[in-house]
């Protein structure tokens, strides 16, 4: 009798996943690659493409936004049979506004001066696509550890573009990487621009950054052919 | 005058789409065929327009340093700004529904017209990026506030509808395989962001 109950709460137990099962590990990679937040799925672009100028205020935007979605991830999860689906867009963007509110307050406290450039763009993380998307496609649905490991791959798919971006876009529109001059002072004429380099400034526009991610979206689906679109 | 400064400079100078990239998600999402993008662009202006002079109320006397002072001396202190995110896009997502269930009930055609297009709205970046700057750049009334939101709605809708009008002319050229669909969609919204650049000289 007793062993036929044992067995029965054997059942009952879920199997147990080991955390990096090969499944979960799909979770963090895919989309560094294959899924990729901003080239694949379109998401997220909204805050993205405005910040990459500098490559500091690039990876201070992907930290935040990995943090929020982490966060989010695991609070929308650990919550999602409480929540009643018809008011769960609110419920979402309330969990989203509270994080999003900490972050800001976190980056005037610390870095003040990267918070000054990010303006609003670190509030505008609240609308940011992949954060609503990754609340709906997979929180809602998966448990708490998966949806954190979801979070970590989709914040640094989204974090690696946007640092490409603005490694691109810092050195060959303002001659610096991380601030410090690579080639010389631009304005004293040492170094390269010594001999007649200058910077393009057209890339520190607006237009350049569409530009570039366009660039390598195109490089990345000349690369693997399962991405092309009909 | 100085409203009307404001209106043409949201449309041009500081668009939000080539200027500020707000929107972009539902911009390339939506931008397929040209009837699509004009129902998403004016139901765009339609909720910028309303929600902006409601946040800049809410702005001024709710959350800004001393707007509470009309309530009594004590409370001339409050700060409340940090509550900004949370109100501002409560505002937005509440007035997003109201709008909806008003139009459902006042103008069958109108929502016909917008319907499908408003929940999408209320994640839609430019709609709180509109409040955000609204915050940031602290114009002097109501009036300015509004005229920054339909100014910017406007800009937001004519980028749409180009888009969307090239991107139904090209579906059919030769253009490089990986290059195809998103990829040129994006060149394209570049080089008509640098056309858009033309207008940055001009002083208003």
């Amino acid at each position: 009798m007793s062993e036929t109950i044992e067995k029965a709460i054997e059942k009952v137990k879920e199997p147990n996943e080991p955390l990096f099962s090969p499944k979960n590990k799909r979770l963090i990679t895919d989309p560094l690659n294959e899924n990729n937040p901003i080239t694949i799925q379109v998401l997220g672009i909204c805050s993205a493409l405005a910040i990459t100028v500098q490559v500091k205020q690039a990876v201070f935007m992907s930290l935040s936004v990995l943090v929020v979605l982490m966060a989010g991830n695991f609070l929308i999860s650990a919550l999602r049979n409480l929540i009643p689906s018809r008011i769960r867009i609110i419920v979402q963007l309330v969990v989203v506004a509270t994080l999003v509110t900490l972050v800001d307050l976190v980056l005037k406290a610390y870095v003040p001066e990267v918070s000054e450039k990010l303006s609003v763009f670190v509030g505008l993380i609240i609308t940011n696509c992949i954060i609503m998307g990754r609340f709906e496609a997979f929180a809602m649905a998966n448990k708490k550890w998966p949806s954190v490991l979801d979070a970590v791959g989709n914040g640094l798919g989204y974090g690696v573009i946007l640092i490409v971006v603005a490694v691109v876009r810092e050195i060959f529109g303002s001659g610096k990487f991380w601030g410090i001059e690579l080639f010389g002072s631009a304005s004293e004429l040492t170094g390269v621009y010594g001999m007649g380099y200058m910077n393009n400034n057209m890339m520190i526009l607006p237009p350049m950054a569409l530009i570039t991610v366009g660039i390598i979206i195109w490089i990345q689906r000349a690369r693997n052919k399962n991405l092309l679109e009909g | 005058m100085e409203a009307v400064n404001i209106f043409v400079k949201g449309i041009f100078i500081e668009n939000m789409i080539f200027a500020y990239f707000l929107g972009m998600c539902s911009y390339l999402a939506v931008s397929k065929t040209v009837k699509t993008a004009v129902g998403l662009g004016a139901a765009v202006i339609f909720v910028l327009g309303i929600t902006v002079p409601i946040n800049y109320l809410l702005e001024n006397y709710v959350l800004k340093e001393g707007a509470l002072s009309w309530m009594g001396a004590e409370y001339a202190s409050l700060d409340l700004s940090f509550l900004s995110f949370i109100l501002f896009i409560a505002v937005i997502a509440s007035t997003v529904q109201l709008v909806e269930m008003i139009v459902e009930r006042f103008s069958p055609a109108l929502y016909g017209a917008l319907g499908i297009f408003l929940p999408l709205i209320a994640v839609n970046c430019s709609i709180l990026g509109g409040a955000l700057f609204m915050q940031e750049r602290q114009y002097a009334n109501i009036v300015d506030a509004t005229s920054f939101g339909l100014g910017s709605g406007v800009g937001w809708f004519l980028a749409i509808v180009a888009i969307a009008a090239i991107r139904e002319k090209i579906q059919y050229s030769n253009i490089p395989a990986p290059l195809k669909g998103l990829g040129i969609t994006f060149i394209i919204t570049g080089l008509m962001g640098m056309a858009f650049m033309a207008f940055m000289g001009i002083e208003l």
